[in-house]
């Protein structure tokens, strides 16, 4: 069979060029890129079953238990998505991480999906880059409420989304594919201030 | 805006949340032996409390778990929040003060 990854297309390959070109640089830095192509595979189980923990054998990471927690091991993520779901984010191919996962659920009770086309990831990072996100966001991104390693399922310009940030000043977008490029015109926006001289004071 | 927390992810705005109206409203043991009158009344019909009053929520833009509030209908104050497998909180009519927001 052909190599189909060959043929996609990212749901922004048509603002590649406007995203590299909004970058923000100088003391309010802040850019934006995308990371396509992460594979993206839904799991659903009880977490107290032994589904659950052939899952976790399977990962080598715990599913989190509590809102907000991220664990990881080697190339896969395990964000939680509610009290029964969470998503992995691997760098291993979909076929391999599904089937590992699938084989390790076997016939218990429990939903192992690959949606690595549901979302796709965009990263915003730079010191500026806070200040983007809550133009838009309703969630405490302040570091005394939200830190390093957390993600959630919340709203950016009014449109769901998970927001995981991975770095002090990086925080890592999971649109839908269909709400990617509003999000990312939205932010190419709300990053465009940051690029400007202060105004003297003088001037007012 | 109201703020609500949920019972899984704590504190969020309303605009994450879904309403679901009236809680506690169950689904008719044998809904071919109603009139036509009474199965008008389960689907149509609700209270139109002045006071608190038990509602649905859906965290649609969160964890997408239904679960069930206490809200002052007149005070919009937030009474209690629990989930499905809880029981039914006993909040007294005209509590002003105190309780989760
Ligand atoms: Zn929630």
């Amino acid at each position: 069979m052909d190599d189909l990854t060959l043929q996609r297309r990212s749901p922004l390959s048509d603002l590649a060029e406007r995203i590299r070109a909004g970058a923000v640089t100088g003391d309010r830095q802040v850019r934006l890129t995308e990371l396509p192509f992460l594979t993206m595979i839904s799991v659903r189980v009880d977490p107290g079953s032994p589904a659950a923990a052939a899952v976790e054998g399977a990962l080598g990471a715990h599913l989190p238990r509590s809102c907000g927690q991220v664990t990881a091991d080697g190339p896969h993520h395990v964000l939680w998505l509610g009290p029964d779901e969470w998503l992995v984010v691997s760098e291993t191919a979909p076929s391999d991480l599904h089937g590992a996962l699938t084989d390790a659920v076997g016939d218990a009770h429990a939903a192992v999906v690959d949606v690595s086309a549901n979302r796709t990831l965009l990263e915003l990072s730079g010191p500026s880059a806070r200040c983007v996100l809550e133009k838009g966001c309703p969630v405490d991104l302040h570091p005394r409420a939200f830190e390093d390693g957390r993600a959630v399922m919340t709203t950016l310009a009014r449109i769901p989304l998970l927001l995981w940030q991975t770095g002090p000043d990086t925080y890592r977008l999971l649109p839908r594919s269909s709400f990617a490029q509003y999000v990312a015109c939205w932010l190419l926006d709300a990053m465009q201030e940051f690029g400007s001289d202060f105004l003297d004071g003088a001037a007012s | 805006m109201l703020q609500l927390s949920c019972p899984w992810c704590g504190p969020r705005d309303e605009t994450e949340y879904h309403y679901g109206g009236q809680a506690h409203v169950p689904y008719p043991e044998d809904p071919s032996a109603l009139t036509d009158e009474e199965w008008a009344e389960y689907l149509f019909f609700r209270d139109n409390t002045k006071g608190p009053f038990a509602e649905r929520w859906a965290h649609s833009a969160g964890c997408r778990r239904w679960f069930n509030v206490v809200r002052d209908t007149r005070t919009y104050q937030v009474l209690a929040v629990y989930t499905n497998s809880d029981p039914r909180p006993a909040v007294r009519f005209g509590a002003e003060a105190g309780g989760p927001r």
